[in-house]
């Protein structure tokens, strides 16, 4: 396929190991200036969901009524909530709850996604029609409403907020893999490798869902954006995460009853952290994609 | 052109199907024992076993389902566990404050992103092009609420344009007489101006939220289809005729270029009505998202369930209705069917 050709072009020849990856990843930030910030806004935000709580000034969680609500200062950047906790800490301490959900949804749907569309696209027949059912009867509804709605019948749980992120991203894997395992399904190499004996199943494991990958990622990336703010808002309603939990959503929600009394840092700092979040990786998908598949370059 | 129509509304009726089919399967999947939820907390063992009964829980899947078909059939979308009123009628009380708003925040998305995307692929690479990336991407980047948070600090704290962030109406106004439910229509047909500027004042703020949130989508396909109308050898002949380039931009360039821009108005509902349940919250707006909030806090099953079915029913339906506006556009669309 022409993607896997246009990757390979700026790939020197094929020597495995890590300085392969690292020279590839060189070329594609020399590429783009603004994917090479995004990938730095992406390092910062691993950083911080890895080591936050080793980073931080205070405990996100230690109250302190005497400096509650306390506007941003040199001893607190971010100011301190209603209950005197340091806004700042809490909003660094947060990255990782808020990026392993969406990590984690992500990863979900990718394997749910991949395999079910994969599967449609190479076997069509019944598999294409159930998975294809499937997929437009949850296009059918709106998808934070239907997010709202799952995470409301299986319980009100991270877990669940991770399931129902994932559920409605469904149909956009579905799709794409689907899409794409259809066109492989007639490429030469497949027909080689069924000549040579291989099982059908084998052939979709081995041969096009490989190929497909570069593409899928791309997805992933594209969609961790939404799949954080599908988070945040379901928090911000007050589904899943619970206070006094750290999680970007909430803690604008906490926030927000101070906005029209001026005391605008409690929600302002998660806010613009979830802001730069999803930034951040949308604009990394945009990078990744004008690389992987430059015909969708807008 | 009736024979499109017909065919558009017998393709949306699997999708009808599906969504019923969920929304049954959501309470069927509430954790532990429905009848014993319904009952409330304190209920007896009795109790337990009467709603059961009464819900028609003791029989089986299938005729659950019935049961579940046969009463929206009727209107029947259930009793609100806190309130005691039928879900149905509340949700009919609440739809035009979401709607209105809805609404508005469409027409607001289109007036911004429509003249930005058509200013951006006539300049190409110019500082409004770069505006226009800048603008979508932040736009998509940007949680609603916070946006809507963001514009109550600006507005109405910073500077006292808006008024506070609470509802419909500010308290000293009572709403019109009730002919659309939509108060800045009701307001005109009373002939009343200040309730008028009252209720669009209250509008304006979450209206701009929901513009910006979903103007990406448009933003970004009408600079896409106006680049490649513009490309395109009509426009080239237009050009070489003489004609200003008003008339070409405008007439011959836009009309060709609107059709994949009201594609993409299937996903900017799907946006809007999603961000309508967060900016209710955030401005307090009697609607049917911050009526689903509501229950959700209170654990209050039925009149979740109303929500999400009349939301999906309600995007089933625009996008039914695009697909039939895309018709009448396109002539092409109505000689294949």
């Amino acid at each position: 396929m022409t993607n896997i050709a246009v990757v390979g072009e700026g790939t020197p020849p094929r020597d495995s190991g890590i300085f392969a990856v690292l020279r590839h990843a060189r070329y594609i930030l020399a590429e783009n200036g603004i994917t090479a910030f995004a990938f730095g806004l992406f390092l910062l935000i691993v950083v911080a969901a890895l080591l936050g709580p080793h980073m931080v000034p205070y405990d996100p969680l230690a109250s302190d009524t005497a400096a509650a609500l306390k506007p941003p200062s040199l001893a607190h950047w971010g100011g301190t909530d209603q209950l005197g906790r340091d806004v700042f800490s809490r909003v660094v301490v947060a990255t990782r709850l808020d990026f392993f959900i969406a990590l984690a949804s992500v990863a979900l749907v990718f394997v749910m996604g991949g395999l079910a569309g994969v599967a449609a696209g190479f076997f069509g027949g019944w598999t294409d029609r159930v998975v294809s059912r499937i997929a437009d009867t949850i296009m059918a509804f709106p998808l934070f409403v239907l997010a709202m709605g799952i995470v409301a019948a299986l319980g009100n749980t991270v877990q669940n907020i991770v399931l129902a992120t994932a559920i409605v991203n469904f149909p956009l894997y579905a799709r794409i893999a689907r899409t794409e395992s259809n066109v492989l399904r007639e490429a030469g190499f497949v027909h080689a490798a069924r000549l040579c004996g291989n099982g059908e199943l084998r052939i979709l494991l081995g041969q096009v869902l490989p190929n497909i990958m570069p593409i899928m990622v791309v997805q992933m990336s594209l969609t961790m954006g939404y799949a954080i703010l599908n988070a945040a808002g379901l928090s911000f309603i007050g589904l899943g995460v619970r206070p006094p939990t750290a999680e970007w959503g909430i803690m604008v929600a906490e926030g927000a009853a101070f906005m029209v009394s001026g005391e605008w840092w409690i929600a302002f700092f998660p806010g613009v952290a979830l802001m730069i979040a999803v930034f951040c990786f949308n604009l990394l998908g945009d990078g990744l994609r004008d690389i992987v598949d430059p015909r969708r370059r807008t | 052109m009736l024979t499109m129509v017909g065919k558009r509304l017998l393709a949306a009726v699997p999708s009808l199907i599906g969504v019923i089919i969920v929304t049954f399967l959501l309470t069927r999947a509430l954790p532990g024992d429905p009848a014993a939820y319904f009952a409330g907390p304190a209920a007896t063992k009795e109790a337990i076993e009467q709603i059961r009964v009464q819900l028609g829980l003791d029989k089986p899947l299938y005729v659950q389902f019935a049961r579940y078909v046969a009463d929206l059939g009727r209107g029947n979308l259930g009793t609100s566990l806190t309130t005691g009123q039928p879900v149905a009628e509340e949700l009919k009380t609440r739809l035009p404050a979401s709607a209105e708003l809805t609404l508005l925040g469409l027409i607001v998305s289109i007036a911004i992103a429509v003249p930005l995307g058509i200013v951006a692929a006539t300049r190409p690479n110019s500082i409004v092009d770069h505006c226009c990336r800048v603008i979508s991407t932040a736009g998509v980047s940007l949680p609603v609420f916070f946006t809507g948070l963001i514009l109550v600090y600006a507005f109405y704290y910073l500077l006292g344009w808006a008024p506070a962030p609470l509802g419909r109406l500010d308290v000293f106004f009572s709403p019109p007489p009730q002919v659309t439910g939509f108060y800045l229509i009701d307001s005109l047909i009373a002939g009343n101006g200040e309730l008028f500027v009252a209720a669009l004042k209250q509008l304006i703020l979450p209206a701009l939220t929901l513009g910006i949130f979903s103007l990406a989508p448009i933003a970004r396909m009408t600079r896409a289809s106006m680049l490649a109308a513009l490309a395109s050898d009509f426009v080239r002949t237009a050009r070489a005729s003489g004609l200003t380039p008003f008339t070409i931009v405008v007439t011959y360039a836009f009309r060709n270029a609107m059709l994949p821009v009201i594609t993409t108005l299937g996903m900017v509902f799907s946006f809007l009505l999603g961000a309508n349940v967060l900016v209710e919250k955030v401005f307090a707006w009697p609607g049917i998202g911050s009526f689903a909030v509501e229950a959700l806090i209170a654990s209050d099953f039925a009149p979740l369930q109303g929500f999400v079915l009349t939301m999906a029913v309600m995007y089933v339906g625009l996008n039914l209705l695009i697909d039939i506006l895309y018709g009448v556009i396109d002539p092409r669309v109505r000689i294949e069917s």
